[in-house]
């Protein structure tokens, strides 16, 4: 009786390696479906955007590109990610630091505050600027009073989207920080080192191509924010429009070529994006792979 | 530059990680702090160091109050367990950081700072690795690494923090006689952490052994090896064979044996504690009229350079005895042999006292 129960025993365990790996059949489907919802998806729109963009070929591409209206939205939409992006970076990594590095009451909040953003709906955002300094609001009557536009002008549209994108660098940092733990910043002090040297001797260079991850999606957030933005801006042409406002616009007034050709420049924003991305990952597998090497080679 | 600790309290919540320690570093000396995990070693070193701030207590160095001195203004070098080494910078860079952050009047010019870090590199044996970074050494050579940095700043104490803990069996026995040699060399006062029993009878000048927050003995290796202050540092420093026994008027009895205990300085009789090295347990095959226990071999284990033989009375208790290699050849011990087992030394603790015989 052992003997058979131990029989069947290894037999379930010689049959496991098939057990676990799908037939060719399954992994076939499994692939075309993924492949086609992708081409579904992202291929055939960001094709269709370009296609839509150029139906009037070159020319009115250019053209729609060179309007006033056009040449200020990206002006403002360049201006804002220029404000927000910096000082998210700031902010990010100081956030990050306080959490990773230090023990200190209210921490759990902290991390909490920082994913509001990401939790609520981008038009709350937006409403929650409005409320705070909207004429109706609880700042807007001093505001008003000391003649200082922020709602429905271009430091409402920053700060909202500074709003939306400062969980970005923040959440791409605590995870790699508290990896790498605080050895390194308490060998650095008792080597004598200042905070600021400890910082951009030896926390900076180990968080470089993570901080500059945070920064490509927080700037790609920043240029594309629509709704937020939208509730914060008023639409005023020429004054309050980014390009993802200024696109809707011209859909709206059915000038599809012109909607489409500026939605081609956010959609080649995303693309520079996504190879800058796969750039910096591409960056900090090639370190992880040379570590390992080194670590195999001295096992051997 | 001597160490003092005084009256160290210190916390983490609930656990007491520290409980009123108090101990001295003489200028020059290497002192192990010794202890299973937990006991407190490594947060008694980091508070020394300044990483760490005590709830109560002082430390002086030199006799001067340093408790509230600012971490880099200790002038410690500090060897962390993991090493910490800057994994973005050269073995050169690391070891160069220390003179690279002083303030400019103080800092050496590059043609000194280079010297000084061939010399620190030279001296832990690492010059042909100057250009490589910490992920492509060995854990033996970034052990080195953190050493030759913690030196660049002729610190006045060094301060290791398991120095060996992460290495393999036969380096950790290289690195630590090596250190011995170094620390005869440079003379700097040092203290390190160690839960290796060997590594800090072997190495070091005085042994601070610490369970639960406290000291239980302070004192040479021989001090300690031989002369335990407690049933915790007995048990902690080798292995032992323990009885229950019995003091009254002048014996000592356990197991079936009654040994004369003129030390019984106290005179009171009551329950006792007598503990046993292996290698004070001699063992024959043919009484000769001492006071002897009677026992049955259950295992043998002759790989190694003593043999360990292990017994069971004929009271049922068991227990171990290592004898040597030739004293065994000669003995012609079978399993089940019949011995007579006689304690050649015995530490007794009555009370809370301690004699010993």
């Amino acid at each position: 009786m052992a003997g058979s129960i131990a029989l069947r025993h290894t037999a379930e365990l010689t049959a496991q390696p098939r057990a676990t790996t799908e037939s060719g059949i399954v992994r076939w489907l499994l692939i075309s479906v993924a492949l086609a919802f992708l081409v579904i998806f992202l291929f055939v729109p960001l094709v269709a955007v370009f296609a839509q963009g150029l139906q009037k070929g070159v020319t009115a591409y250019f053209d729609a590109l060179r309007q006033p209206d056009a040449l200020a939205a990206i002006r403002l939409t360049l201006l804002t990610a220029a404000i927000a992006v910096p000082l998210n970076l700031i902010f990010g990594v100081a956030a990050a630091w306080a959490i990773t590095k230090f023990e200190f009451v209210g921490k759990s909040l902290l991390i909490t505050l920082i994913d509001i953003p990401f939790a609520v709906s981008p038009v709350i955002s937006g409403l929650i600027f409005v409320l705070l300094f909207g004429l109706q609001g609880w700042l807007g009557p001093w505001l008003d009073s000391h003649d200082i536009k922020i709602i429905f002008a271009v430091p409402g549209i920053i700060l909202a989207t500074i709003f939306i994108t400062f969980p970005f660098v923040a959440r791409e940092l605590i995870p790699l920080m508290q990896a790498q733990g605080t050895e390194e910043e308490q060998a650095a002090l008792v080597l004598g080192a200042s905070g600021w040297q400890t910082f951009f001797r030896v926390t900076l260079p180990n968080i470089k191509w993570g901080l500059l991850y945070g920064v490509i999606l927080c700037n790609a957030r920043a240029m594309g924010e629509f709704g937020a933005v939208s509730v914060v801006s008023g639409h005023i042409r020429g004054q309050t429009n980014t390009m993802p406002l200024y696109v809707e616009i011209l859909y709206n007034e059915y000038s599809f070529a012109a909607a489409f050709a500026v939605a081609s420049l956010l959609a080649l924003l995303a693309l520079v994006t996504l190879a800058a991305k796969s750039i910096v990952e591409w960056k900090t597998q090639q370190q992880l792979l040379t570590d390992e090497r080194v670590a195999v080679k001295e096992s051997l | 530059m001597s160490i003092e600790v005084q009256n160290i309290t210190k916390t983490f919540g609930h656990f007491t990680a520290l409980q009123n320690v108090n101990f001295q570093v003489p200028t020059g000396e290497l002192v192990a702090l010794l202890g299973p995990s937990g006991s407190g070693k490594t947060t008694l070193l980091r508070i020394i160091a300044g990483l760490e701030g005590a709830d109560q207590g002082r430390v002086l160095f030199h006799g001067e109050d340093a408790t509230n001195r600012n971490v880099g203004e200790r002038h410690v070098g500090f060897v962390f367990q993991h090493y910490a080494l800057f994994r973005h910078m050269t073995v050169f860079e690391n070891v160069a950081f220390g003179l690279r952050v002083r303030p400019r009047r103080s800092r050496p010019p590059e043609s000194e700072l280079r010297k000084t870090v061939h010399d620190l590199l030279s001296l832990v044996q690492l010059e042909q690795l100057a250009d490589r970074y910490p992920s492509q050494l060995s854990g033996g050579q970034r052990q080195r690494v953190a050493l030759a940095r913690a030196l660049a700043v002729r610190p006045q104490v060094l301060l290791l923090d398991e120095p060996f803990g992460a290495l393999d069996a036969k380096v950790r026995k290289e690195l630590r006689a090596w250190l011995r040699r170094l620390h005869d060399e440079l003379h700097v006062t040092s203290v390190f952490v160690t839960h290796d029993q060997d590594e800090a009878l072997e190495v070091a000048d005085c042994v601070v052994i610490m369970h639960q927050g406290r000291i239980e003995q302070v004192g040479t290796p021989n001090d300690v090896f031989h002369h335990p202050a407690t049933e915790f540092v007995m048990h902690f420093l080798g292995d032992v064979n323990a009885f229950h026994g019995r003091v009254d008027a002048g014996i000592v009895q356990f197991g079936s044996l009654e040994l004369p205990f003129p030390e019984d300085r106290q005179q009171i009789a009551g329950d006792a504690r007598v503990f046993i090295r292996p290698h004070d347990v001699t063992i024959d095959t043919k009484t000769n009229g001492l006071p002897a226990m009677e026992a049955k071999v259950v295992r043998v284990h002759s790989a190694g350079p003593l043999v360990r033989v292990d017994l069971l009375t004929s009271a049922n208790q068991r227990l171990t005895s290592e004898i040597s290699q030739e004293r065994f050849a000669t003995m012609n011990l079978q399993m089940e042999s019949r011995v007579y087992v006689r304690p050649r030394h015995i530490r007794v603790f009555a009370g809370n006292g301690i004699e010993s015989l």
